[in-house]
């Protein structure tokens, strides 16, 4: 499983980010293949949100390089960035709706910015993006602070999804949803992908998410990053990776993905 | 990025009409594909078929878009059919399928232009002021009982907290008042200088300023400025938390809310200010001084005697009002904060109403300190 398909979408090498005396990220290399799920994992402030604000541009690394789409992203031009973002969305862990706007207004904002387009389309475009997200109808009209944590996210998702990126960004997309809803949020991304080709940087805890719809999982431990499939990093001895994956909640996650799981690797589980 | 281009073309086939899209239908080019859609004339009735097969790329705007037309063309009882899609594309078009045709949502609606939608919000915000001071009214009960239970139980009251409100709202705002006190002595006593001086009176400039200072403007100042930088803080600090949930948190825990929160800003401020107004009041009457011996060349034993005419009663009218001022300002500022409530929008809607009431409650309150004193003669 190491020869991937397609290309790198994100590159990042050698990835150096300090906080005042405090290491978080200490040559972190990754890349983004198209068309995969990668989920990042790690412990409470081991840096995965860093990591992803450090991909989209939001924090400047004290060292190391960031390619998105072929381009290094901290030496590009303003106007380069731009062009850029148009390819990926972003969903923030809270959604991170603009407040004063309803959910539809919100959703063309991006569409707003980068194309000329009648308000009729845009309104139209709108109302189909809150469907596919799987909002009821109606949730358009309403402003986020009516809106459950659950429903904001679908919502943020609506509005990272209203360009039809290539790539999109996750900061915990299950978090505090329920499990239905999770389990429902886990279908939608893996249907994104297998009909829009979508990539997806997904920084998750769930270990029912990794297993249900990543392709590969990387995994921040002492500052720096691990990558494989899941199957790949189950059998990791990295303390920490081990318990994360054997823990009482990782054993049951995979087992209910048990699937995916050669007999050979059953075997490797079962005398852990 | 190179010229995207999408096309629609409409044929005539034998029994049907063909409508060829071709080309990238995406986000980008759905503006032009929407415009030429919608230019189509097609006739009731006729069968449709949608030629796929020219479509290179495709997104879930493109998809979308098609779907539509379909839609559109099977409602008004045309019979359509797709035909020749990539099989790539499927997957796409069922997941846009399955999502339907949806009604565009409604923009919120602006406000009312009409002449009876006009009296109405007259009237409303009419009702609404009432119902605020009310509520204003009782929070403000609500903090006199609590006062009234740390009276009776002076051990709770936590000194740290209320020297913390001190710092924050004393020692950090000495700067800005005393600088802004002072430069209105200068500008009184520069002004006043030349209108007395038309009359043969510019002696008495330091009369003039030390009164409007000491009676009027100096605490009036020291509350408008303490209003706009500690009663907005009060507010937003307050209004975070209950966006937080730190409100709920602690009447869970047992604490209560005003006592916690309320109580030692309130009490800091009705120490504080009177003190800020001393500290006004004596930048104020040191920047009339100033201008008076630049201007007059007046000098200190001369500036004494003049000083010491203005009633005595001046000082300690301006110093009597600042309490007052303090727990309007801090009652205010926390009942504002109080009164947010899920956004972060509203920390900063509220942070506006409370410096707004604050400093208008001031000024009505001085009003009628005005007609009181009067009334006394003094």
């Amino acid at each position: 499983m190491t020869d991937q398909p397609g290309e790198p979408i994100i590159r990042v090498r050698g990835l150096v980010n300090r906080f005042g005396a405090e290491t978080v990220h200490d040559g972190v290399d990754l890349d983004v293949f198209r068309g995969e799920v990668l989920g990042v994992v790690g412990a409470s402030g081991a840096g995965k949100s860093v990591l992803l604000r450090t991909i989209i541009g939001l924090n400047r690394p004290a060292a190391g390089d960031v390619e998105a789409f072929g381009s290094n992203i901290l030496t590009m031009s303003n106007n380069d960035q731009r062009e850029i973002e148009k390819h990926w969305g972003v969903l923030f862990q809270d959604g991170a709706l603009f407040s004063s706007l309803t959910v539809a207004e919100n959703i063309e904002v991006p569409i707003k910015e980068y194309y000329d387009m009648p308000m009729r389309l845009m309104d139209e475009i709108a109302a189909f993006k809150v469907g596919i997200v799987g909002l009821p109808e109606g949730t358009g009209e309403k402003f986020p602070s009516q809106l459950s944590g659950g429903m904001r996210k679908r919502a943020g998702l609506a509005r990272a999804l209203a360009l039809d990126p290539e790539i999109v960004f996750l900061d915990e997309p299950t978090a505090g949803l329920d499990p239905i809803a999770a389990s429902e949020f886990d279908i939608l991304i893996r249907d994104l992908r297998s009909s829009l080709g979508l990539t997806v940087f997904m920084v998750t805890h769930d270990l029912d998410t990794l297993f249900a719809i990543c392709d590969r999982v990387a995994v921040l431990v002492d500052k720096k990053l691990r990558v494989g499939t899941p199957q790949q990093m189950v059998q990791d001895n990295h303390p920490w990776i081990h318990s994360y994956f054997h823990g009482p909640r990782g054993r049951a996650a995979l087992l209910s993905e048990t699937g995916h799981l050669g007999q050979e690797e059953m075997r490797a589980r079962a005398s852990v | 990025m190179a010229a995207v281009a999408a096309t629609l073309d409409k044929t005539e086939a034998a029994g049907s009409l063909v409508l060829a899209a071709a080309g990238e239908w995406l986000v980008a080019t759905a503006a032009e594909l929407d415009r030429r859609l919608r230019a189509l004339e097609i006739p009731a009735g006729r069968r449709v078929t949608l030629d796929l097969a020219g479509i290179d790329r495709l997104d879930t705007t493109g998809a979308w878009l098609l779907l539509r037309t379909e839609h559109f063309l099977t409602e008004r009882g045309n019979a359509v059919e797709m035909r020749n899609l990539r099989p790539s594309f499927e997957p796409l078009i069922d997941q846009v399928r399955a999502t339907g045709i949806i009604a565009p949502a409604r923009h919120p609606q602006p406000a009312h232009h009409s002449l009876v939608g006009f009296t109405a919000r007259i009237g409303e915000s009419s009702l609404g002021l009432i119902a605020r001071a009310y509520s204003i009214l009782g929070f403000f009960g609500i903090v006199c009982a609590a006062s009234l239970r740390m009276a009776r139980h002076p051990l709770r009251i936590g000194i740290t907290p209320i020297v913390a409100q001190m710092e924050q709202t004393g020692v950090n705002a000495l700067p800005i008042v005393s600088l802004l006190t002072f430069l209105i002595g200068v500008v009184i006593a520069y002004q006043g200088a030349d209108y007395l001086r038309f009359y043969g009176l510019e002696s008495y400039t330091v009369q003039l300023t030390a009164a409007s200072i000491l009676r009027e403007l100096g605490v009036l100042l020291t509350a408008i400025i303490i209003a706009g930088r500690s009663g907005s803080a009060f507010t937003a600090q307050i209004g975070t938390m209950r966006v937080n949930e730190e409100i709920d948190a602690m009447r869970t825990i047992g604490l209560d809310p005003v006592e916690v929160l309320v109580l030692p800003r309130l009490f800091a401020l009705v120490l504080t200010l009177p003190m800020l107004t001393l500290c006004a009041n004596f930048m104020g009457i040191l920047g009339g001084g100033l201008m008076a011996w630049a201007k007059l060349g007046m000098g200190i034993p001369e500036f004494l005697t003049h000083l010491s005419t203005v009633a005595r009663w001046s000082f300690w009218i301006g110093l009597i009002k600042s309490p007052f001022f303090a727990v309007i300002i801090a009652s205010i500022g926390c009942y504002e904060g109080f009164q947010v409530s899920g956004s972060a929008e509203s920390v900063g809607r509220l942070t506006t109403l409370s410096v707004v009431e604050a400093i208008f409650l001031v000024i009505v309150t001085d009003a009628g300190f005005s007609i009181f004193f009067s009334a006394l003669q003094i």
